[in-house]
């Protein structure tokens, strides 16, 4: 998993080729610590054909407000520097989140 | 032919964990199905400080709650992740149709618990995470130096609106009535914080953005009157957090069970008016809902429900 900040966000996700996934979590959230090891577990099984990444929005909230996420968790699908796809809140089930990167393998 | 378990638990909070647990250790066959993340509430709570012997350091509602699945696991108790959306409760055999399949058991523990209130205004689900939370231990800090607007009137509303002071602004309490419902000592406190302001008679009749909630339309009770909300130009947006209760996750029985308030009556040894058919945790009628008397209903009821199968044969 990469740990993104404000400084190689543009580079790893905005400018990467093919498919990225992003793990937006925060200090203080529970359920975003609770998905976690959940996320770790699909980059072992998808890892080889997504990017996996992580981004702490408490040390990057502007950041993270500027891609529209003002709620977490977020699993989102970024493609072409675009977020094209993601998982919010009570949405952000290991199922839902597993059925959102199969689509975009 | 599918499998007919002795017991499916429906719901994996502590009620649901409980039931497992102690229906494992009866060696009846066992399946816990959770249609989301497990824990229900207290997925969402940062601190457990009242349930006994719930003292480490750094512990937290996921860390409590993985440890009674492995516990449940442990002793035998299948899981599987799914969503049901009917029910067939008549006769030996109940049926539960879900996304993924059909279940069929001989006796049914219902541990669905309850889900924060929605606000109930236009545009709610639309910005759902884009402004609209009701975690504030999850999204305070993006509204650090914002205004940030909390719904509800009762403890937990004052009490999330002084924690969210610590970050936002200003934090406006927008509540229906002209008083609060807050216990005194709560209300004190917040009558004191220079950040917290309120708007009494209140409700929101709309929500108003661009991808991110950033205005809304809100009502005065009494008068009737619309008020435009809009955020400073600066900002660009604000947050609401709705803080309004919980409601009972018992829609599937509605027709089915004898409900009060949404809530599933039982009596004390956690049976529905349907034989064979039991409820647990924060989904029945009880006068408290925290994990520990959750726990204790969900232990109550797979002994029930052990005794039942055991009278059925």
């Amino acid at each position: 998993m990469i740990e993104l900040t404000k400084d190689n966000f543009e580079e790893e996700v905005l400018k990467a080729e093919g498919t990225v996934l992003v793990d937006f979590f925060g200090d203080g959230c529970v359920p975003c610590q609770a998905l976690m090891p959940h996320v770790h577990a699909m980059e072992d099984t998808y890892g080889k054909q997504i990017k996996f990444a992580s981004l702490n929005t408490t040390k990057a909230r502007r950041l993270a407000i500027g891609q529209k996420i003002l709620g977490l968790p977020v699993i989102a699908i970024y493609q072409g520097g675009e977020k094209v796809a993601e998982c919010v809140k009570d949405d952000a089930t290991v199922e839902n989140i597993e059925e959102m990167i199969k689509k975009y393998l | 032919m599918s499998k007919i378990y002795d017991v499916i638990i429906l719901g994996a909070g502590p009620g649901g964990l409980a039931a497992g647990l102690y229906s494992g250790r009866y060696r009846v066959s066992t399946l816990i199905i959770e249609r989301g993340k497990d824990g229900g509430q207290i997925a969402i709570t940062d601190e457990i400080e009242n349930y006994p012997g719930q003292m480490l350091e750094g512990e937290s509602g996921p860390s409590l709650i993985a440890r009674m699945t492995q516990q449940a696991e442990k002793f035998g108790a299948e899981r599987v992740s799914d969503v049901i959306d009917s029910v067939e409760l008549d006769g030996p055999i109940k049926k539960l149709h879900g996304k993924k399949g059909t279940y069929e058991c001989k006796s049914l523990i219902i541990a669905t618990g309850a889900f924060p209130k929605p606000i109930g205004c236009k545009g709610e689900a639309e910005y759902m995470g884009k402004g609209v939370s009701y975690c504030a231990t999850c999204d305070a800090a993006f509204f650090e130096d914002l205004e940030v607007f909390v719904v509800g009137g009762g403890d937990s509303a004052v009490e999330e609106a002084m924690y969210l002071t610590k970050y936002a602004r200003k934090v406006t309490i927008i509540h229906r009535r002209d008083e609060l419902r807050a216990a005194k000592s709560i209300q004190e406190k917040a009558f004191a914080n220079p950040k917290i302001d309120f708007m009494w008679d209140t409700v929101i009749e709309e929500l108003h953005g661009d991808e991110i909630l950033s205005g809304m339309t809100v009502k005065n009770v009494k008068t009737g009157e619309l008020t435009r909300v809009d955020a400073d130009e600066d900002d660009g947006l604000f947050g609401v957090f709705g803080f309004i209760g919980y409601n009972p996750r018992s829609e599937l029985f509605a027709d089915k069970l004898e409900i009060e308030n949404g809530y599933i009556k039982t009596d004390d040894n956690m049976r529905t008016n349907i034989p064979g058919v039991f409820a647990a945790g924060d989904v029945r009628v009880k006068s408290l809902r925290q994990v520990v008397t959750a726990a204790a209903d969900g232990a109550i009821a797979a002994m029930q429900a052990e005794k039942y199968i055991a009278e059925q044969e």
